[in-house]
């Protein structure tokens, strides 16, 4: 298999460079080149967002990306919401609200939570139901995901110089 | 953080294992990773019957970097997958590892391929020559009831794997009197679990100790290791099974399955660790799906709506083969089709049929539902043929709170209840009168608004557990539990139970699970059983520990044990709560050099707790629905839940399972369908075409509570992990009919997807102009 490629990609601020196979998936470079196991493949086929990272400030869906497409890229992946070992408002509402079971949606879901509040920073609870209408939980039923997300937006509002 | 003996149970702890789950540190199977490790792909029939003519694996095995192929002439050695053989003289087809000669469902392994890498090990797949003659397949159940039905496992000369049924009173002299007979037939729609991490393991061979380590995604280690041990022929002991955090079960991951047990006979083959990981559309094509089942229900009515009587005969697909529990979820609807009513003349039978499709098997109320949905489409049945309320049709056929223990026709016994609280709390949230007002005044607009009640019952509190409490040399804690939380937070509510009864913080305390190599031999968790059987093993241990500490602690204060007190995490004499010692004195005594004389050293105690009984939790929901004449898309406006589980360890936790048990529900009711055609091919094998409900698929939930204390358990707890999926179909179901009754339309069935809808729309039309 020669068709290698060397890619430079920054991940959560640190620079990597590597060498990786044409058919090697993004998720699979963050998981097992760069042990970031926190982003998870539920589906394989773009439905689930359970590898849902963000790529130059925009979340994509890391499983439907090869690794050399996101060469040159900076990407932040759920190891990179917590800064200086303090939680991030939503990983705070996350687990005040319970808006995970399993945890196995929650990076994805995080990711995606985390564009949104950009985009919407005080969004409604249909605001939120849509927004993170393509990312899958089997266990929660949304609910507890959704009020988790208004109240990091409530905090992120009340607390000026947050992320 | 409340740390009050007799407060921190029942408060709504943030759960203590999130902070791993919010910051990517879980480890998931798949996260876990050695050197060396080789994985496993497995090549699988695309045909629903096949005789497999001639099987070459030689090109895979020339491709560099596959380090072996195996076919199940490879393995003929090895024993076939376990199954619990609920009921007597039931037929039992093979089930080896991979399926020899024969395949008999869409998916079934054939071969497998080990590679230095997942991706050679998918390529060496193709290169693999096999021959294969398809005939023909059945699909659906009643189909392979018929004579010319082509047979699944042609050695039994049927398609019948077994049939159960019960029968209590005078059925036949409940028929004769009665006033009116009502018929139904349903038939449920074969659904999926998906949980959203696929399965997946990796077996570890050790070659200094002999040890096996297989982990695994399970909510059941010691399930795991029983298969693993009868069918490779290992002893139990010499194998060590881990769950890592597991992404969610829901009863499908209650057993082990074929390619995890191949996988971790390739790694003692191999001496290698070896990985099998299912991509989403093999675990569609390879977990055990649910529900499939047709019910023919008559019932035996009189005028006052008071059911006398009920027949009811069911046909379940089984599937192809069997997997471990497979035979339990059709034995629900012949005992549990009474749901919370007072019916005394009850016949019923259920035949389990095998068919050329993925077999079936517990998913989340594993029978409870279907069972749940009979007794619930009965009652507006009753209702609408006596043009009653469906509320009070359902109070006047309650089993009243003064019958319990209430032993049903049907021959088991409900241990407490209160259903008509239930109810009357549900009504009273959704304002059921002014419902019914608002929906008279839609009808009058001609707009289609239904409103729809369930009241279900649910089996919990099945069998035994076990839990362990080691009070360590420095007083904290270490807890061993049997269960296996994969998203319930059992590491929250085991030390909440723990810290309540030994009274000390929460933070002194560590809860363990999921390895048999550190946990008391034990059950899973599955079937709503873990809150009320492994929490109440915990008393149990705790309150041992108790007992010991004082023994310790008297010699301590030189004191009699019989005048000492246990509270708040110390032992004192009573009337003198000066004279005290705490428990990190006591447990630093019972480790010393010289504990106490007479008493064995050491500071714990392991409970295995089987409840007396099972416990019955129950509940109301009441969803209301708009159907569009037109496009008969269903908008679900409002679905209210009122649910009993005992006493409860912590809110917060109650309130995300029934939550997520609700979603199912929904998903049932309006979303998701298996669906085969007519040769078996799965036309749902990917998460595109199997619709997992979205945020906005779903409204927004209202959830209350009534609590009547479980008698079967120190706690006073029951399940409650499956209420959501038993209670909200029918209630939404109900809904949509009610919503279409002036149309005439008596019944649809599930998924109630717009076609559905708008085919029972026409047809009600017809019907009314012809
Ligand atoms: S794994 Fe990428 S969307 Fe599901
Ligand atoms: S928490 Fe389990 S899938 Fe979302």
């Amino acid at each position: 298999m020669a068709d290698l490629h060397h890619i430079r990609i920054t991940v959560n601020g640190t620079p990597y460079e590597a060498t990786v196979e044409s058919r090697r998936l993004l998720t699979d470079f963050l998981r097992h080149d760069l042990g970031l196991v926190g982003t998870h493949l539920g589906c394989e086929h773009g439905v689930c967002g359970a590898c849902t990272v963000i790529m130059n400030g925009r979340t994509v869906r890391s499983c439907l990306l090869f690794a050399v497409q996101a060469d040159g890229a900076e990407i932040m992946t759920v190891e990179g919401l917590a800064r200086d070992s303090r939680f991030h408002p939503l990983q705070e509402a996350f687990w005040e609200k319970q808006g995970l079971q399993c945890g196995f949606c929650t990076p994805g879901m995080l990711m995606r939570a985390y564009e949104f509040l950009q985009e919407n920073p005080n969004p409604t609870e249909d605001e939120v139901r849509e927004a993170i209408a393509g990312n899958l939980c089997r266990c929660t039923g949304y609910q507890f995901i959704i009020e988790a997300i208004q109240a990091a937006a409530a905090r992120m509002a009340g607390s000026a110089g947050v992320r | 953080m409340v740390t009050v003996s007799g407060r921190l149970l029942g408060a709504p702890v943030k759960r203590v294992e999130d902070p791993r789950f919010v910051t990517g540190a879980a480890r998931y199977v798949a996260d876990i990773r050695l050197p060396g490790m080789l994985y496993v792909a497995f090549l699988r029939s695309p045909h629903a019957s096949a005789r497999i003519r001639r099987l070459d694996p030689s090109p895979a095995r020339a491709l560099p970097g596959v380090v072996a192929v195996l076919t199940g002439e490879d393995i003929a050695g090895l024993g076939d997958m376990p199954v619990n053989r609920v009921v007597e003289g039931m037929r039992v087809p093979p089930h080896p590892l991979l399926a020899r000669d024969r395949v008999r469902a869409v998916g079934e392994p054939v071969a497998a391929v080990v590679a230095e890498s997942a991706a050679v090990a998918r390529d060496a797949l193709d290169l693999i020559e096999v021959e294969s003659e398809p005939g023909p397949a059945v699909v659906d159940p009643e189909e392979a009831l018929k004579p010319e039905a082509p047979p699944v496992h042609p050695e039994f000369g049927t398609n019948v794997a077994y049939t159960f049924g019960r029968e209590g009173g005078d059925v036949e002299g409940a028929f004769a009197r009665a006033d009116r007979v009502v018929r139904l037939r349903i038939a449920h729609s074969r659904i999926a679990a998906v949980a959203m991490e696929p399965r997946g393991a990796l077996a570890v061979p050790d070659p200094a100790t002999g040890e096996l380590t297989v982990w695994i995604s399970t909510q059941s280690v010691y399930n795991v290791r029983n298969a693993l041990s009868a069918v490779l022929g290992e002893p139990d002991h010499r194998i060590r099974v881990i769950a890592p955090d597991v992404g969610g079960g829901f009863g499908s991951k209650g057993c082990a399955y074929r390619e995890e047990v191949l996988t971790a006979y390739l790694a003692r083959r191999l001496g290698r660790p070896v990985r099998v990981a299912a991509a989403r559309n093999e675990d569609l094509l390879s977990t055990m799906q649910a529900r499939e089942e047709v019910d023919y229900v008559e019932a035996a009515v009189s005028r006052d709506g008071r059911v006398l009587g009920l027949k009811v005969e069911s046909i379940y697909n089984l599937g192809a083969f069997l997997q471990l529990s497979t035979p339990m979820p059709p034995l629900r609807t012949p005992v549990y089709c009474v749901g919370a009513y007072d019916i005394r003349n009850v016949r019923t039978r259920v035949t389990a049929v095998f068919t050329n499709t993925v077999p079936t098997g517990p998913y989340r109320g594993a029978g409870r539902p279907e069972a749940a949905f009979v007794a619930e489409r009965l009652m507006d049945e009753v209702a609408r043929e006596l043009g009653l309320d469906p509320a009070e049709v359902r109070r006047r056929n309650f089993i009243r709170p003064d019958q319990f223990p209430y032993r049903t026709a049907t021959g088991v016994v409900y241990d407490s209840g209160d259903y008509g609280r239930a109810l009357d709390r549900a009504l009273e949230l959704v304002d059921y009168a002014g419902l019914r007002a608002e929906q008279a005044r839609a009808r009058a607009r001609g707009e289609l608004m239904g409103i729809g009640l369930a009241t279900y019952i649910e089996l919990s509190a099945q069998g035994w557990e076990s839990g362990a409490v080691r009070v360590e040399p420095s007083g904290r804690v270490t807890v061993l539990t049997g269960s296996v939380p994969h998203g319930q937070g059992h590491e929250t509510a085991w030390a909440q139970v723990v810290a309540d009864q030994l009274g000390i913080p929460l933070e002194n305390i560590r809860v363990r699970w999921g390895d048999t190599g550190a946990v008391p031999v034990g059950i899973g968790t599955f079937g709503s059983r873990s809150g009320a059987l492994a929490g109440s093993a915990l008393v149990v241990a705790a309150g041992k520990v108790k007992e010991k500490a004082i023994r310790i602690a008297a010699h301590l204060l030189e004191a009699s044990p019989d005048d000492l007190v246990y509270e708040e995490g110390r032992v004192f004499v009573r009337g003198a709560p000066g004279r005290a010692v705490t428990l990190e004195q006591i447990a630093r005594a019972a480790y010393s050099r010289a504990p106490a004389p007479g008493i064995e050293p050491g500071l714990e105690a392991t409970a295995y707790f089987q409840a007396p009984h099972e416990g019955y939790s129950f509940g109301a929901y009441v969803a209301v629905v708009w159907v569009d004449p037109e496009t008969g898309v269903v908008r679900l406006e409002k679905l209210v839940a009122v649910d009993d589980c005992g006493r409860v360890i912590n809110p917060m936790l109650v309130e995300g399972q029934i939550h997520g048990g609700l979603a199912q529900g929904i998903g049932q009711a309006l979303l998701e369908r298996v669906a085969y055609d007519e040769n078996g091919q799965l036309l749902t094998g990917s998460l595109v075409d199997y619709a997992v409900p979205r945020a906005d698929d779903l409204p927004a939930f209202l959830v209350d509570r009534t609590e009547t204390p479980g008698p079967g358990n120190p706690l006073g707890v029951k399940g409650v992990g499956e209420a959501g999926t038993i209670g909200a179909p029918p209630a939404i179901v109900n809904a949509v009919v009610d919503a279409l009754a002036p149309l005439g339309v008596r019944h649809i069935d599930m998924p109630l997807f717009p076609e559905r809808v708008l085919a029972a729309i026409r047809a009600a039309r017809q019907r009314a102009n012809a």
